[in-house]
């Protein structure tokens, strides 16, 4: 053994270099549901800030004058006078940031102003119409996640032909637009079987079509994720050592995959739910149903601008509340988020 | 035999004096279209008896694993299954429906797979995996169920049960998962145990108190099937060894005589890919092995035209020949913390210094954790250290900016464990490797692409190949469908595409079987002594850093405990760790 290969290492403890030590900061991980909580609060106060100021600027960039707007929209013969009074009454004479810090105090304390087009305000008109679009896009989420699970199992289980089945009715599903799907399911249902109603009518029954149209195509969706997972979990280890233990076929799914298959689709569901909030602006009209939805369409029809941002920002709390719920629900399906 | 619960109740009665747990003559099974054509294992015959242990060896594919499930009626779908006679604890098995097999599976066979991170429903509280067996089988209530947990989580040695059965996997340290993997096996004190590469992911000494376990319940009555690439683990509790290769036992017998003189070639050659003890540079893998190499030998001329770097370093040759000590690589009092989940922090790194040699080895060695993939992610500046310094070739390397480290990183090349993850899958082994040639090609500056850039890119490609001794009919594969070893074979050459002076490998081996990381180890040995290479070898296998190493550092959480000349320190180990992981390394008697 040479100097060198005697020298080559150096036993523990050498002096340390002279530079300076950097400990660089890194944001500590939030894994209490406290901390998760507070975390998504004051990011839910920072995107509806940034929700109420981009609504604000678009609006502005929006061409023509929201008085005329108010006195009954664009080509509506007006007195100077008239505009001037209105201006008055809404502000709108008033300069740009103190029109900006303005609405954001209304806003922030739940005011949303007052409808041009129906004279009312917004936020009881609006809170009035939630229910309805709520209701229909829960129950669409709720059907989606059904048919997606029955689906998804079934085409797990039923040998080549099934999972070609299912995999072909689960992208037929997702490709489906609702405008299309909606008037299909009318012909099917109501015209040709006459079996349920073609506007939504106040009972459950007219409620059917509509929630449908808007679960089929994401059922198809949740289905695809569904399965390959459901796939990929059924081909995994402890699926193996459940079956070694003598557990059945029902007992692999529903204890140990099902639980592993629904993860993705768990976070996917508060997009989804936003996605359906959406979908109900299509699906509102064509069946005549009151809601959020068919309020936006009209709003925007006769350039509502109040209505229209209230509902901006009501979507927005949405979803934000959604991915609350999501992060919930993760919580509680996948114990490895929690702290250890 | 009984540990005195109502659980081993029910067990059947063994007929006959001379009883055999598990007697198997001429299985086979198959997934093809008909029964009995293109059997993926044939002709398998062997007995277990109460309290023995048979161990099936093999490499990979060779159908260890498909015999094992199915002794459990969980061959795969569309399996066909034949057999002379097959029969569990005296019974026969072989035409069971599926209900009747459920009824069997947890109760008179159980099965420990290998990797109880996801051999345990990640998502389940340990004490309920436990509990399935108990709830299927049994009409014990729950209170009888959760006692029974408790008193096998003891057996397994996972005391403390009552926080213990709210647990998951991946809250429990590998040697508590495969302990409470092992546990939710044995809940119902079945009298057969098929167990599949119960330590392969395991460090020493945690696998040498799995192999303990083992050896308690073997004690106990239990009857063992016990399957593993490694002859040196099974060599510690099997009683008898059956050697499988393609589909077949080509050879069976009581251990001691069949580790001793084995009489099959296969053997042979397993017992000889051990590297424990085998001196450094010393052939592991044996002639007839190279399934994977091309018939010719590798040309050195070839690429000793093009490598004038290599050509001058070989001068240094034959390797291991430290005259020149030139350090090429060093480390100096590094250190690196990380945040941990709870928020605290943990020194992942604490001072470490080492110098590598050219054309030397250095072998780092330590368990899980103890921050070696951390030093050798900031040996090559991958994250760089909180304090301390890295020089490359004299340079200062972690100490410089990304821009002028650029011009150094060519000299190191790196070799990750999980070749396969280091590829992109939908790349084929021409991309990868010309992927890298272009890369260096760049790095070094040298030939702007223009007229024959391509053409000498390929040649390159193909003189990698040559070096790695991989046939150039893969060049059109892709990752997934190569063996463990051919990947690391593509891993290597592609580490020297930009013909670097030092190589770092990142356990480089141990994803692979015996006879294939001898291949490796070979290999690695080969191109140091043709090209001058300096290697660090990271590894928690002693065997591999035994064989493969001029210089040892052995690592404990965070720090170098121990350095030394390798072979000084297998002789003599000076630190009580070193000690007691030597002590724990399974060899051949």
């Amino acid at each position: 053994m040479t100097d060198a290969a005697a020298g080559a290492l150096r036993p523990d403890g050498a002096p340390r270099s002279a530079r300076p030590v950097r400990v660089r900061p890194r944001p500590a991980v939030r894994r209490t549901l406290p901390g998760l909580l507070a975390a998504r609060l004051v990011g839910a106060v920072f995107v509806l800030w940034a929700v109420a100021t981009i609504t604000f600027v678009a609006i502005r960039l929006i061409p023509g004058d929201p008085a005329e707007a108010i006195l009954g929209g664009p080509g509506s013969q007006t007195s100077p006078e008239a505009l001037a009074a209105v201006r008055a009454r809404y502000g709108l004479d008033q300069p740009v940031v103190v029109q900006y810090l303005a609405q954001l105090g209304r806003l922030a304390s739940g005011d949303l102003g007052r409808s041009y087009a129906l004279k009312q305000d917004v936020t009881p008109l609006l809170v009035g119409q939630l229910g309805g679009t709520l209701l229909l896009a829960a129950l669409a989420l709720v059907v989606a996640w059904l048919f997606a699970l029955v689906l998804a199992t079934w085409s797990t289980r039923g040998g080549r032909f099934a999972w070609y089945l299912g995999s072909g009715l689960e992208i037929v599903a997702a490709a489906l637009p609702h405008f299309w799907l909606a008037t299909a399911l009318i012909v099917l249902f109501s015209v040709w079987l006459g079996a349920l109603p073609p506007i939504s009518t106040p009972g459950p029954a007219g409620l059917v079509l509509p929630v449908l149209t808007l679960a089929i195509p994401l059922a198809g969706f949740l289905g695809q994720i569904m399965r390959e997972s459901l796939l990929t979990a059924l081909e995994s280890p402890f699926v193996l050592s459940a079956r070694a233990r003598g557990e059945g076929e029902r007992g692999v799914r529903w204890i140990h995959a099902l639980r592993h298959a629904s993860l993705p689709a768990i976070s996917l569901s508060g997009w989804a739910f936003g996605s359906l909030v959406s979908g109900a602006v299509v699906v509102e009209t064509i069946f005549a149903r009151p809601g959020l939805g068919r309020t936006m369409l009209n709003a925007v029809t006769v350039r509502d601008v109040p209505v229209v941002i209230g509902v901006v920002m009501i979507v927005a709390v949405g979803y934000i509340l959604m991915t609350v719920v999501t992060d919930l629900a993760q919580w509680i399906a996948d114990p490895r988020l929690r702290r250890r | 035999m009984s540990p005195g619960t109502g659980a081993t109740a029910n067990r059947r009665a063994t007929p006959g004096p001379l009883v055999s747990m598990l007697r198997v003559r001429d299985l086979a099974v198959g997934f093809g279209p008909r029964p009995g054509t293109d059997p993926v294992i044939a002709g398998i015959s062997f007995d277990i008896a109460p309290g023995e242990c048979l161990a099936l060896v093999g490499e990979s594919g060779s159908g260890k694993s498909v015999t094992a499930r199915s002794l459990l009626g969980l061959a795969g779908d569309g399996a066909w299954l034949q057999a002379a006679e097959l029969a569990i604890n005296g019974s026969d098995v072989l035409d069971l429906s599926d209900a009747q097999w459920r009824r069997r599976r947890g109760r008179d066979v159980g099965l420990v797979l290998q990797d109880a991170l996801v051999s345990l429903d990640p998502l389940r509280p340990i004490g309920r995996e436990i509990a399935d067996s108990l709830r299927l089988h049994t009409t014990l209530d729950r209170a009888a169920r959760r006692a029974r947990v408790q008193e096998v989580l003891e057996r397994v040695g996972l005391p403390d049960g009552r926080s213990r059965v709210r647990q998951r996997s991946g809250e429990l340290s590998g040697g508590q998962r495969q302990r409470a993997l092992i546990a939710s096996a044995i809940a119902l004190d079945p009298p057969l145990l098929l167990i599949d590469e119960p330590t392969t992911a395991l460090d020493v000494t945690v696998q040498a108190q799995i192999l303990d376990l083992l050896e308690s319940l073997k004690r106990h009555g239990t009857a063992i099937l016990l399957i593993s690439h490694d002859l040196a683990v099974v060599g510690r509790i099997a009683d008898r060894i059956a050697v499988m290769s393609a589909g077949r036992i080509v050879e069976q017998g009581p251990a001691a005589r069949l580790l001793a003189s084995p009489r099959q070639e296969q053997t042979r050659r397993m017992i000889a890919a051990i590297p424990i003890d085998k001196p450094r540079g010393t052939r592991l893998a044996s002639p007839g092995d190279r399934a994977d190499a091309p018939a010719t030998p590798l040309s050195p001329p070839a690429f000793h035209v093009s490598a004038p770097a290599a050509a001058a370093a070989s001068s240094a040759s034959p390797a291991h020949d430290l005259a020149s000590g030139e350090v090429v690589l060093e480390a100096i009092g590094l250190v690196k913390t990380f945040r941990r989940p709870d928020g605290r922090d943990q020194l992942a790194v604490d001072g470490v210094s080492f110098r590598l040699a050219r054309g030397t080895t250095l072998g780092l060695v330590g368990e899980s954790g103890s921050g070696k993939t951390t030093t050798a992610r900031l040996l090559l500046a991958l994250s760089l250290p909180d304090s301390g310094e890295v020089r490359v070739l004299g340079r200062p390397f972690s100490a410089a900016t990304e821009r002028q480290r650029r011009r150094l990183r060519p000299e190191l090349g790196a070799v990750y464990q999980d070749a396969l993850s280091s590829f992109d899958p939908r790349l084929t082994v021409d991309a990868v490797l010309r992927d890298a040639v272009r890369g260096a090609r760049r790095a070094a500056r040298t030939g702007s692409a223009g007229a024959g850039t391509a053409a000498r890119d390929r040649a390159r490609v193909l003189e990698l190949l040559d070096q790695v001794s991989l046939p150039r009919t893969l060049l059109t594969r892709r990752p997934l469908s190569l063996s463990g070893g051919q990947r690391q074979r593509v891993g290597i050459a592609r580490a020297l595409a930009s013909e670097p002076q030092i190589l770092v490998c990142d356990e480089p081996v141990s994803s692979l079987d015996v006879t294939v990381q001898a291949q490796v180890l070979d290999l690695l040995d080969e191109l140091q002594r043709e090209r001058g290479l300096s290697l660090l070898v990271i590894s928690h296998d002693l065997g591999v850093i035994q064989h493969a190493s001029d210089q040892v550092a052995v690592m404990l959480d965070g720090r170098i405990v121990e350095t030394g000349a390798t072979a000084q320190v297998f002789r003599a180990p000076r630190h009580p760790y070193t000690q007691s992981l030597l002590a724990a390394v399974p060899r051949l008697a």
